[in-house]
């Protein structure tokens, strides 16, 4: 029990000195991201707010700034045989109806308040397949679902995250940011904990982002695939060896609305690659 | 047959006569390594990729044999002379047999 | 004096993983680069081989080798469980004795790339690369 503490003190206090941020710049086949920019207001902890790519080694920052470097891509040219596949009762496809740049400046907003309801993109998808294609619904995390919002979000590539978060959106903001900063699992540690007390720091050998999510669905080279939202933020609780909250489910999409509102200003850099 | 295999392909659409061009090329395949054991602590059985060549009007570029640890998604970028106008054409070799193509036109002023 | 389990297995743990370290697997790229070269073994220099100090995660790791006048080049990852990676052969359309690619390293060690020449001779590079664990990676 002793030396579990000690290694536990060890694992996150060891490195004395921090690797901020670099100092790079982000531009994705000529148009320039911001990656960089003042804090919303309420941010009280935070002054200056980065996007993830800002963190990462030259190597993976360099595979983001070129679409056939990028291997989200590959998963990209998947989504456009999806979008033109007829699929369900109705004999639709997602062609029928739309056009991928109908969605410029849908991911930037996302999620919102639609009725009673809070919305991720997920949802919209889904809503569309079953109420207007009559098809099954896709699995939030599934390679259907995170190529789907890769290419969606694509459409919104450049464009700064711009969240509502007052009105109708307050409650479930107010929900996603105690969530945010609730200590959780055995490790007893909150997202705040890591991404915004210690980022720029080293984890073990992992560099410590603000945890931001203007670059989602991402490209991890970790899992060779594209990782959506809910699913990175399941990772992340299993890690504190917390019980992860449902993907899909009021508590990540609360969380995911405050996380939103953390990145405003930030260019939308869907597809990502990250670690 | 493995399943959702798409190669791609980046070239020049022009260039001049034996000017030295970049070629980068892709292929979405998960390369099982034979190294990982399923739920059941078995090994799953090594699946790859496991040569690629790249020809210019039949004439050879690059000819490249893989192993496992090639990445999953092969990607390679090299550089080819391209003497006059005509097509480049790409070929991966499946483990399973399977053979998938690419092909690139490019045109010489 | 009486051990405890656990003082016994870090012991014996730590004098097994002392014998069987990178060595054993240094050898058996050794013995690749000797069938390789038909015994001739590799000269260093003359080649390079470019790959991050660090990787940041051991799935991905982007490596480019560049041989003027070589006919092929054959990498090798020496702490890797099979150490062979891939071997390039150019072509007569081949503008640059250079390519780029994506490698899996199981571990910390050095990226190999032996090129024959065009004489018959061989070179030899190498890079070392770092494979760090990730710490809170999900």
């Amino acid at each position: 029990m002793r030396l579990r503490i000690c290694v536990l003190s060890l694992l996150i206090s060891a490195p004395s000195f921090a690797y901020a941020q670099d100092s790079n710049s982000l531009t994705i086949d000529g148009q320039v991201m911001v990656t960089e920019t003042a804090a919303p207001a309420h941010m009280e902890n935070v002054d200056t707010i980065y996007s993830g790519w800002r963190f990462r080694s030259q190597e993976t920052q360099a595979m983001e700034m070129d679409d056939f470097d990028n291997p989200a891509f590959v998963f990209l040219d998947k989504a456009y045989e999806l979008w033109d596949a007829v699929d369900g009762t109705e004999g639709k496809s997602c062609s029928s109806c739309h056009e991928p740049e109908d969605f410029t400046g849908l991911r930037a907003q996302l999620p919102r308040v639609e009725g009673e309801e809070l919305v991720t993109l997920e949802d919209l998808i889904n809503r569309s397949r079953v109420e207007h294609m009559g098809a099954e619904p896709w699995k939030w995390s599934g390679t259907q679902m995170t190529s789907m919002t890769a290419l969606v979000g694509l459409q919104s590539r450049g464009l700064p995250m711009d969240v509502a978060i007052e009105g109708d959106a307050k409650p479930f903001w107010e929900a996603g940011k105690e969530i945010y900063y609730t200590n959780v699992g055995q490790l007893d540690m909150a997202c705040s904990s890591c991404h915004e007390d210690n980022y720029g720091m080293m984890i073990r050998a992992d560099h410590l982002s603000q945890g931001q999510i203007n670059g989602f669905p991402t490209y991890r080279l970790k899992n060779a695939k594209l990782n959506s939202i809910h699913g990175r933020f399941k990772g992340c609780m299993t890690n504190i060896r917390a019980t992860p909250f449902k993907e899909g489910g009021a508590e990540f999409k609360a969380l995911e609305l405050y996380l939103a509102s953390r990145s405003e200003g930030l260019s939308v850099e869907t597809p990502s690659v990250r670690n | 047959m493995a399943s959702g295999v798409k190669p791609r392909v980046k070239v020049p659409k022009t260039a001049e006569a034996g000017e030295a061009i970049t070629i980068k090329t892709l292929i979405s395949h998960k390369m099982e390594s034979g190294q990982r054991k399923d739920g059941d602590g078995k090994l799953i059985p090594r699946s790859i990729i496991n040569r690629f060549t790249a020809e210019f009007n039949g004439e050879n570029v690059i000819d490249v044999a893989l192993e496992p640890a090639i990445s999953t998604n092969p990607y390679f970028q090299f550089d080819a002379i391209v003497p006059e106008s005509g097509e480049f054409t790409f070929t991966w070799y499946d483990d399973d047999g399977d053979i998938y193509n690419a092909t690139k036109k490019i045109s010489v002023a | 004096m009486s051990y405890t389990r656990r003082q016994f297995l870090a012991a014996s743990t730590f004098s097994s993983i002392s014998l069987l370290g990178v060595p054993a697997f240094a050898s058996l790229t050794d013995d690749a680069i000797s069938a390789l070269t038909g015994g001739a073994g590799a000269v260093e220099g003359g080649i390079s081989i470019t790959a991050p100090e660090i990787a940041e995660n051991g799935n991905t790791v982007p490596v480019e080798i560049d041989a003027p006048g070589a006919v092929a080049i054959t990498l090798f990852a020496d702490g890797n469980p099979t150490p062979s990676v891939a071997t390039f052969k150019f072509g007569a359309l081949s503008a640059s004795r250079t390519a780029s690619t994506r490698i899996r390293l199981s571990t910390t060690q050095n990226v190999v790339a032996v090129a024959e020449m065009e004489d018959g001779s061989f070179q030899m590079a190498k890079a070392n690369v770092k494979v760090t664990i990730g710490g809170c990676g999900g």
